[in-house]
C-alpha cells in the first residue's frame, strides 16, 4: 500500500511539474482577445456589450443582419450573436429575453398587438426604409404567352398548366418557407381557385424553381416578394389578386384580397431599447433602400460570400450611406 | 412443385377448404377499395379545413391561453414554469462546463474517460473524433450538441435507474410501466414537440424535456430486466444468508446488473443524441440548428459537414458506452483488473494529463478556442461534387423522382385521398380485422375517427400514403439483403458494423444527402425515412434467418431442394414472425423519418407540425398534427403487430 501510494506521488509530482512547464510557455491567454478596445467614435460613454439579434429565414434579412453586424463590432466593439429564428418566434425571444432585435418585421399587427401593445416587452424602432411586396408571381415568359394570366379570375382557365406530380390533379401555387406571412391556402378556398398550395420550404426552393421555370420555360405559380436580389436577372410578373382595401386581411379566414404593401421596419426588446448601449441608437438610425439590401443579398447567396466578408464589401463602397447611423 | 408446403413446416393446421385464405380476403378488400374509389372518385372526400377547423381553433386558443396565462396561472407558475426554470439553469452550467475547459480539455476529458472505463483503442477513437470535429469547422455547434445530450442523459439515467430498479423489484410496477414505455417508443419524435412547447415554450428547456421523453425507456427496460435476470440461485443465497432487501439490491443484483444498464445506458444517449438535434425545430442550439438552416438554404455542403460531425459525436458516445459496458463485464467476472498497479497508473496518468488539458484550455487562447487555421470543413467539395452530380445525373435522379412520384406516389395518395372517407375506414378496419383480429380493427376505426375530427383527414391520408410505401420499400430491400446476410456469413461480417453504425445515426443526418440527390419532394422524404430505418429491418431479418435450424434446411436440401426454393419455401416462411417484427419496426422508423420529411418538402402532418411552430395562428393545427402522428402510430403498430400475433397463436394450434 505504501509503496503504491509512493509510486501515486512521484507521478503526480511529474505530471504536475510537467504541466506547469507547458504551462509556462502558453501564449495568449482566454479573454485576452475582448480586450481590443472598442473603437468607438466620439467616446461612447457607455461599453456596448451583447447585442442578441434575430435572423430570419430569407438572404435580404440576411443582408439587414450582416451590415448591422459588422458595423456594430467593428466600429462600436459590440459582441453580436445571432440568432437563427423564423419571425414569429423571433417576437416570442422579446418576451424571453432571447432577441433584442428583429431587423425587418413584415408587419404582424397580431404579434403588434401582443407584445408592443399589451405586454409592453417590445418597441417599434422605426423604419428599415425597405418597401416590402408580397404577391403571386410567374415567370415573364408566361405573361408574354397568355398575357390574361396575370389576373387571378383567369387563373383556373390555366390551372392543368400547372399540375405538378406534388398537386396532384389540381394547379400548384408554391409557396416558400412554413414560416413566412402568408394567407395562400385561404386565398386558394376562398378564391374558389383550382390550385393546391405546395409548400417547398424555403426561399432557395423558391428560387431554385423561378430559375428553373425561367429557363426551361417551365410553367410556375409561385409566392414571392420584394426586395429580393434574384430578380435583377430573373424576369417576372406579377398576379392581380382582388386590390387590397384597408381591413380586408382582418380574418385570416374569410380573406379574399391582394397582400398589402409593406413598409419594414425595426423592432426591438424594451430592455434592449432601455440599456443604454451604444447599439441602440445605431439599430434606431439603421436605414437603407431596397437596392442597397439586394446588392448584399446578391454578395451573401449569388456569390457565396460570409455574411461579414459581404458587409465589409458594402461598407467600404459606401462609407458615406452608414456615417449617419453612427451618429 | 415440392413437396413441403409452408404451412406443414410451420406446423399449423391448414384450414378448411371453404374458408377463403387471408391473402384473398385482403386482395378483395382492395379491389373493391379500388373499385369504389373509381366509380365515386372524389365524392365523399374529406378536404382539410382551410386554414385551420374549429377544433384546431380550440387548440389554438389553448395555447394562446397557456401564453397569457403563464406567468398568473398556479399550474404554471408553480409547475411547470420551475421545471423549465431548473433546466434553464442546468444547461448552461453543463455548456459552460464544457467551454470554459476549451476544445483541448474537452478532448482530453473524454480521452481519459474512455481510457478509464473502456480501454485505449477507443481512447484514441476519442481523442481523434473530438480533435476532428474541431478540424471540420464545428466546434461550438458541438459542444452545444454535447452540453444539451450530456444534460438530458445525466436527468434521464438519474429517473431511469429509480424508474427501472423499482420496476425490476415490483413485477406491478413493471406492469404499469411498461405498456407506457412501449407507447414511447413507438412515438415519432417531432409528434410531441408541439405539447412540449405548449408547456414549457421553445428553447433549451423544452429540448432537454423533448429528449428525455425519447431517450428515457431503454434505461428504464435494461436495469429493470438486469435486476429481474440477476442469478436467482445468487439472490436466494444472499436470501438465505439473511441479507436485508437493501444490501441484496446493492451487493448482488445490482453489480450481477451492471452491464445490461451500462448497454441500457449507451442506447439512452444514442437516442438522446438523435433527438437533441431534431429539436433544433423548438430552439436547441448546436449542429441541428446548422443542418436545418443549411437545408432550408439548399446549401448541401454545410448540412453535411454539420451532418458528418453528429455522426462522428454518434460513433465516438457509441464506441465508449458499449467497450465500458463490455469492460464491466470483464472486470466483474475476472473479480478485479489483472495488473492493479498498472491499472492504477492508467487512471491517475488520465486524470493528471485531462487536468493539465483542462487547465490549459480554461487559460490559454490556442486550447480554448479552436483556431481557424486548423479547420478544413468539406463544405466545398461536398458542394462541388453535388453540383457535379446535379449536372450529370440530374436527369436521371429526376426521371427516378418523377416516375416514382406519377406512378406510385400519387396513384396511392389520391386513392387514400380522393376516395370516400367512408370507404377508406371500411376497407382499412376491414383489413385490420383480417390481419390483427376484433380489437384492433375497433383501434384502426377509432384512430381514423380521430383524425377526422381533428381535422387532418387529408394531411394524414398524405403522410399514410408515404409511410405505406416506404415501408414496402424498406420490406422489399430489407428482405433481400437480409437474407442474403444471413446466407452469408461474409457478407454479414462486412454489414454488421455498417448496420450498428446505421442504427445509432440521428434521423437528420439522413435528409442532407437526399436532399442533394434529388431536390425537394415527398419522394426525398421517403427515400431518407428508407434509409434510416434500413439497419433496423436487415438485422431483424437476418436473425430471423439465422433463427431457421440447420437441420431443417439440411432436411429440405436432402428432399432435393435448389437455393431458391429452400429460401422461398423454407427460410422464409419459417422466419415469418421475425420478418412481421421487421415491418412492425420497419414501418415505426418510416413514419418518423415521413414526418421530419416535412423539411424536404413532404407534405401532409410532419410540414403542418413545423408550420405550427412557425405560425401562431396555426400553432392549434400544429398541436393537432402531433396527436395525428401519434394516432397514424398507433394504428400501424398495432396492425403490423396484431399481424404477427394472429399468426403465431395460429401457427402453435
Amino acid at each position: 500500500m505504501t509503496k503504491n501510494r509512493n509510486t501515486r506521488v512521484r507521478v503526480m509530482a511529474l505530471l504536475v511539474a510537467s504541466a506547469l512547464a507547458v504551462a509556462a510557455c502558453g501564449g495568449a491567454k482566454v479573454g485576452a482577445a475582448n480586450s481590443g478596445a472598442p473603437a468607438g467614435s466620439g467616446g461612447s460613454t457607455k461599453a456596448c456589450g451583447t447585442v442578441n439579434i434575430a435572423v430570419n429565414p430569407w438572404v435580404g434579412y440576411e443582408a439587414n443582419f450582416a451590415v448591422v453586424s459588422y458595423l456594430l463590432h467593428t466600429k462600436l466593439g459590440c459582441t453580436v450573436v445571432a440568432k437563427t429564428l423564423s419571425e414569429q418566434i423571433s417576437w416570442q425571444g422579446f418576451k424571453s429575453g432571447e432577441v433584442d432585435a428583429v431587423l425587418e418585421n413584415w408587419g404582424h399587427p397580431e404579434l403588434v398587438k401582443t407584445y408592443i401593445t399589451e405586454q409592453k416587452v417590445a418597441e417599434d424602432f422605426g423604419l428599415t426604409g425597405n418597401k416590402g411586396i408580397i404577391g403571386w408571381y410567374v415567370p415573364k415568359w408566361m405573361a408574354d404567352q397568355y398575357p390574361d394570366i396575370t389576373d387571378s379570375k383567369n387563373l383556373n382557365k390555366y390551372a392543368s398548366l400547372f399540375k405538378t406530380a406534388e398537386s396532384g390533379d389540381k394547379g400548384q401555387l408554391l409557396d416558400g418557407d412554413p414560416s413566412y406571412v402568408t394567407f395562400d391556402a385561404a386565398l386558394v378556398k376562398n378564391l374558389n381557385l383550382n390550385f393546391k398550395v405546395v409548400v417547398g420550404g424555403s426561399e432557395a426552393t423558391l428560387i431554385k424553381s423561378l430559375e428553373t421555370a425561367s429557363t426551361q420555360k417551365k410553367p410556375l405559380l409561385f409566392y414571392f416578394y420584394e426586395p429580393q436580389w434574384a430578380l435583377a436577372n430573373l424576369k417576372v410578373a406579377r398576379v392581380a389578386l382582388p386590390a387590397y382595401t384597408t381591413g380586408c386581411d382582418a380574418d385570416p379566414k374569410t380573406i379574399a384580397c391582394d397582400y398589402p404593401p409593406y413598409d419594414l421596419n425595426k423592432v426591438v426588446s424594451v430592455k434592449f431599447a432601455n440599456s443604454g448601449s451604444p447599439a441602440v441608437n445605431f439599430i434606431k438610425n439603421f436605414s437603407w433602400t431596397n437596392d442597397d439590401q439586394n446588392q448584399v443579398a446578391e454578395y451573401i447567396a449569388n456569390e457565396s460570400m460570409k455574411d461579414d466578408a459581404a458587409a465589409k464589401k458594402w461598407v467600404d463602397a459606401n462609407p458615406d450611406k452608414w456615417a449617419a447611423w453612427l451618429k | 412443385m415440392t413437396a413441403i408446403t409452408p404451412d406443414q413446416l410451420a406446423g399449423s393446421r391448414s384450414l378448411p377448404a371453404w374458408r377463403p385464405g387471408k391473402w384473398s380476403l385482403l386482395l378483395g378488400i382492395v379491389v373493391v377499395w379500388v373499385v369504389g374509389y373509381l366509380v365515386l372518385q372524389g365524392r365523399h372526400a374529406l378536404a382539410d379545413g382551410q386554414p385551420s377547423t374549429a377544433v384546431q381553433d380550440w387548440f389554438t386558443n389553448v395555447k394562446v391561453w397557456a401564453e397569457a396565462n403563464r406567468d398568473t396561472n398556479p399550474i404554471f407558475v408553480y409547475g411547470f414554469n420551475y421545471v423549465r426554470i431548473a433546466l434553464e439553469t442546468f444547461y448552461p452550467w453543463v455548456l459552460n462546463a464544457l467551454t470554459n475547459i476549451g476544445w483541448l480539455g474537452v478532448t482530453a476529458v473524454f480521452g481519459a474517460i474512455a481510457l478509464i472505463f473502456a480501454n485505449w483503442k477507443i481512447a484514441i477513437l476519442a481523442v481523434l473524433g473530438f480533435f476532428s470535429l474541431g478540424v471540420l469547422g464545428v466546434w461550438e455547434d458541438s459542444v452545444n450538441t454535447l452540453a444539451l445530450t450530456l444534460a438530458a442523459v445525466a436527468l434521464s439515467v438519474t429517473f431511469g435507474l429509480a424508474l427501472g430498479i423499482w420496476a425490476g423489484m415490483s413485477a406491478r410496477f413493471n406492469g404499469i410501466v411498461t405498456p407506457v414505455l412501449d407507447f414511447m417508443q413507438i412515438l415519432p419524435s417531432i409528434a410531441y414537440l408541439p405539447l412540449i412547447t405548449l408547456l414549457f415554450q421553445i428553447g433549451p428547456a423544452s429540448s432537454i424535456i423533448a429528449t428525455m421523453i425519447y431517450a428515457v425507456p431503454p434505461v428504464i427496460r435494461l436495469t429493470a430486466a438486469g435486476i429481474r435476470d440477476a442469478a436467482p440461485t445468487t439472490v436466494e443465497a444472499a436470501t438465505a444468508l439473511g441479507t436485508t432487501k437493501g444490501q441484496r439490491l446493492r451487493q448482488v443484483q445490482l453489480p450481477m446488473a451492471k452491464q445490461t444498464i451500462v448497454l441500457g445506458i449507451n442506447q439512452t444517449m444514442m437516442a438522446a443524441l438523435s433527438m437533441v438535434t431534431i429539436c433544433a425545430l423548438i430552439g436547441a442550439p448546436g449542429l441541428g440548428v446548422t443542418v436545418l438552416n443549411a437545408v432550408t438554404k439548399l446549401n448541401v455542403g454545410v448540412a453535411f459537414n454539420a451532418g458528418l460531425a453528429i455522426v462522428i459525436m454518434a460513433i465516438v458516445l457509441d464506441r465508449m458506452t458499449t467497450a465500458a459496458s463490455v469492460r464491466t463485464e470483464k472486470v466483474r467476472r475476472t473479480g478485479g483488473t489483472a495488473n492493479p498497479r498498472r491499472r492504477r497508473l492508467v487512471v491517475i496518468g488520465s486524470i493528471v494529463v485531462a487536468a493539465i488539458a483542462i487547465y490549459q484550455g480554461r487559460t490559454f487562447l490556442w486550447a480554448n478556442t479552436f483556431s481557424d487555421d486548423w479547420t478544413r470543413p468539406v463544405t466545398e467539395p461536398v458542394n462541388t461534387f453535388s453540383a457535379w452530380i446535379e449536372l450529370h445525373f440530374f436527369t436521371a435522379t429526376n426521371w427516378i423522382f418523377n416516375t416514382v412520384t406519377l406512378h406510385v406516389i400519387n396513384p396511392l395518395s389520391n386513392l387514400l385521398e380522393q376516395s370516400p372517407w367512408w370507404l377508406v375506414i371500411g376497407a382499412i378496419v376491414a383489413i385490420s380485422l383480417v390481419l390483427a383480429g376484433i380489437r384492433v380493427a375497433l383501434v384502426s376505426a377509432l384512430c381514423l375517427g380521430l383524425i377526422i375530427v381533428l381535422g387532418l383527414w387529408n394531411s394524414a391520408m398524405h403522410t399514410l400514403a408515404s409511410v405505406l410505401i416506404g415501408a414496402a420499400i424498406v420490406m422489399v430491400l430489407g428482405t433481400l439483403i437480409g437474407v442474403w446476410a444471413g446466407r452469408n456469413s461474409r457478407l454479414e461480417m462486412f454489414l454488421r458494423p455498417l448496420l450498428d453504425a446505421g442504427q445509432v445515426m440521428p434521423a437528420f443526418v439522413f435528409l442532407p444527402p437526399c436532399l442533394g440527390l434529388f431536390g425537394v419532394g415527398a419522394f426525398t422524404g421517403i427515400v431518407a425515412a428508407v434509409v434510416y430505418a434500413m439497419p433496423a429491418v436487415i438485422k431483424v431479418v437476418i436473425e430471423g434467418i439465422h433463427a431457421v435450424s440447420a437441420t431443417t434446411i439440411e432436411a429440405a436440401q436432402s428432399s432435393g431442394s435448389n437455393s431458391w426454393q429452400v429460401i422461398s419455401k423454407v427460410q422464409l416462411p419459417m422466419a415469418r414472425p421475425h420478418l412481421l417484427l421487421a415491418f412492425n419496426q420497419g414501418v415505426i422508423y418510416v413514419l418518423a423519418m415521413v414526418a421530419v420529411g416535412g423539411l424536404v418538402g413532404s407534405q401532409g402532418l410532419g410540414l403542418a407540425v413545423i408550420t405550427g411552430f412557425a405560425q401562431s395562428q396555426l400553432a392549434g393545427v400544429g398541436l393537432a398534427a402531433g396527436i395525428a402522428i401519434v394516432l397514424l402510430g398507433v394504428m400501424l403498430d398495432r396492425v403490423t403487430q396484431g399481424a404477427g400475433k394472429v399468426r403465431r397463436t395460429s401457427g402453435a394450434t
